[in-house]
């Protein structure tokens, strides 16, 4: 018997969820509390989270943030769509899997190695990763549901995640609008009133100039960035 | 070289219609090279690995792989392999004994870094004084390490578990390096029937964007020679980031257990499962055990067999079940330490049943005679007659 994947704290050092028995859902399926349940349930179960816990917050990965193709960019609009449906929902990036030293800026970023710090600090309750490579979430959920309340879901493009209170597998941008339906669905029935609110900007990073922007820019991160065709790069490490 | 064709994986392994050769285990594993699409192979020769990779030497002169080389000496052939990997890479590795242990400290930080790569172990002594007889001792290291673990009782299994290993190794669940182990000249050198897939198929090639991680880029500066960088602790950088990570291995090593299922007809093979007296057995210690059960059937000895092919994730669920009833256990093995006993031991609640042995090592073969005086032990015959060399 599965055990249930419930919000933490569970204490100093997690159980992995599949050491408890809890595993992947077949396709067309998902998982609620560690259990299989229909795509639907789960689907209903994360948004009356992002919906009624505090501080609702979407963490979009690398494959949506640097995926330089249209699938990717066609999932960052639905994301975008989604957050506007929740009230106060913030997007907060995870760019990048490095450890941040001596701290990350919790305001701006959420990294796998200490989830935490962006959790707690923000108090946030309920959470969506979206775009972030399979074994990285899974450190990160793990992580949180050691040392925070918060319910986290996953809404993954591969097999999902036992360590999330939901998961979703299979991601396409299709399927993240239909979960916006199913949002706005549970809203209304919670007589919750809300007009499509964009998230506000991060407010600890600069505001970009489109039309002056560079490689350089982007600091710490330009070494994500493809060159141009025929552009040298002649820094290196 | 035929032309090949690629063939999805499911269809290749389970469907397609098998032609049956008369091969040694050095040759079936290198057959199953041939249709798994392997983009590079790197090894450095050590007895009875070279036999091996000298037959995947062939297969990349015939164009099979992309790319063949040997390096400089195995802790620099497992980091190579590591690099290969990450950029996006099928590869293939083998060596045995010694040179396992030189190259563990890299195979041990595959897992890690999520490295699928299929290593085959061809088991040999690894203890002074040298020696390149038969010996499995070199298992044990690899248990603690997070990969996955086959062990092979003849060629078929070679063949098997060395096609089935590069497709469970590449799962996104999975994604850790799997050891397909066989004994060193007992498999490897003696020839056996094994039925292959047609020549012409293969493996759809790896896609390395398929994956729990993302793919290093090796072409675009500045170059990185590791995806993952270290987890120190600092006042705001927790403990806990190891402790999960290594969670994470142990959970893909365990999601591993459903594509065994799949591929591989599940992690043990039981033979007369209403057996009172049960012999469990890996590689070709099973079949001795095998013959075992065949010599104490004829006896009228109610015997049976427990193969136990995945040696991690370990079947501990099954091999309790099927043990529930069993009066006496009998654990041969090709080592010294009886590592198979132990985790036997470990994952039943009546270990006193066990009996650990016969064992034999440093080369010596392993007479099925041996095993029936444990059985006639087991069954309290007494027999006056001894096996000696």
């Amino acid at each position: 018997m599965p055990a249930e994947i419930v919000p933490g704290p569970s204490g100093y050092i997690p159980t992995p969820a599949v050491f408890e028995e809890v595993e992947l859902s077949p396709p067309g399926y998902g998982l609620y509390l560690g259990q299989i349940v229909d795509e639907l349930t789960a689907m209903r179960e994360a948004a009356r989270a992002m919906l009624t816990r505090r501080n609702p917050t979407i963490f979009p990965g690398p494959k949506i943030l640097w995926g330089w193709n249209a699938h990717a960019m066609e999932e960052a609009k639905a994301i975008l769509e989604l957050s506007a449906e929740i009230p106060n929902c913030r997007i907060i990036p995870m760019p990048d899997y490095r450890p941040k030293y001596p701290k990350i800026d919790p305001e701006a970023e959420i990294n796998p190695n200490h989830p935490n710090l962006t959790i707690l600090h923000n108090k946030i309750e309920a959470c969506i990763f979206v775009g972030v490579h399979c074994h990285y979430a899974n450190l990160s959920l793990r992580m949180i549901r050691a040392g925070t309340n918060c319910f986290t879901i996953a809404l993954c493009g591969e097999l999902g995640h036992e360590d999330a209170m939901v998961s979703i597998r299979d991601l396409t941008p299709e399927k993240i609008r239909r979960f916006k339906e199913v949002l706005i669905e549970v809203r209304e029935e919670l007589g919750i009133h809300h007009s499509p609110t964009p998230p506000p900007e991060n407010p600890s990073l600069p505001q970009e100039d489109f039309q002056t922007l560079s490689v350089l820019d982007y600091g710490e991160y330009s070494y994500l960035l493809l060159p141009r065709k025929d552009e040298q790069v002649t820094d290196t490490e | 070289m035929p032309e090949q064709r690629v063939i999805d994986a499911d269809e290749l392994i389970l469907k397609t219609e098998r032609q049956r050769k008369f091969i040694t285990g050095a040759q079936a594993m290198a057959e199953a090279v041939k249709r798994a699409n392997v983009d590079i192979a790197i090894a450095y020769p050590i007895t009875p690995q070279s036999e091996v990779m000298h037959l995947v030497g062939d297969i990349w002169a015939q164009g099979y792989l992309r790319d063949y080389y040997r390096a400089e000496e195995e802790y620099g052939a497992m980091s190579a392999i590591a690099g290969a990997v990450r950029g996006g890479a099928r590869a293939f590795s083998a060596t045995s004994g010694p040179g396992l242990l030189r190259g563990l400290e890299a195979i041990a930080s595959w897992p890690g870094h999520r490295i699928p790569v299929v290593l085959g172990v061809l088991t040999r002594v690894v203890n002074a004084p040298l020696s390149i007889q038969p010996d499995n001792v070199e298992i044990s290291y690899l248990l603690n390490c997070g990969m996955v673990v086959l062990h092979a009782e003849n060629q078929q299994d070679v063949f098997d578990f060395t096609l089935a290993g590069f497709v469970i190794s590449e799962k996104v669940d999975v994604y850790i390096p799997v050891a397909v182990c066989t004994e060193g000249f007992f498999v490897t050198h003696a020839k056996g029937y094994v039925n292959m897939t047609p020549e012409d198929l293969k493996l759809p090639p790896r896609d390395p964007y398929k994956a729990p991680v993302p793919p290093t880029d090796c072409e675009i500066p500045p170059a990185r020679i590791q995806r993952d960088a270290p987890v120190q602790k600092s006042n705001f950088m927790s403990y806990l980031i190891h402790a999960v990570w290594q969670q994470e291995i142990w959970s893909s090593n365990r999601r591993a257990m459903k594509y065994i299922n799949h591929y591989l007809g599940g992690p043990i093979e039981v033979v007369n499962e209403d057996a009172e007296v049960f012999i469990v057995a890996s590689g070709c210690a099973a079949a001795q055990g095998r013959e075992a059960v065949r010599y104490a059937n004829m006896e009228g000895l109610n015997v049976g067999l427990v193969k136990v092919k995945s040696i991690r994730p370990f079947p501990e669920k099954q091999i309790r079940q099927v043990l529930s009833n069993a009066k006496a256990i009998i654990v041969p093995e090709h080592n010294i330490v009886g590592w198979l006993a132990k985790e036997v031991k470990a994952c039943i609640p009546n270990s006193d049943a066990v009996i650990g042995g016969p064992r034999v090592y440093g080369g010596m073969t392993l007479p099925v005679e041996l095993i029936m005086e444990k059985v006639y032990d087991a069954f309290g015959i007494k027999k006056s007659k001894k096996v000696v060399v």
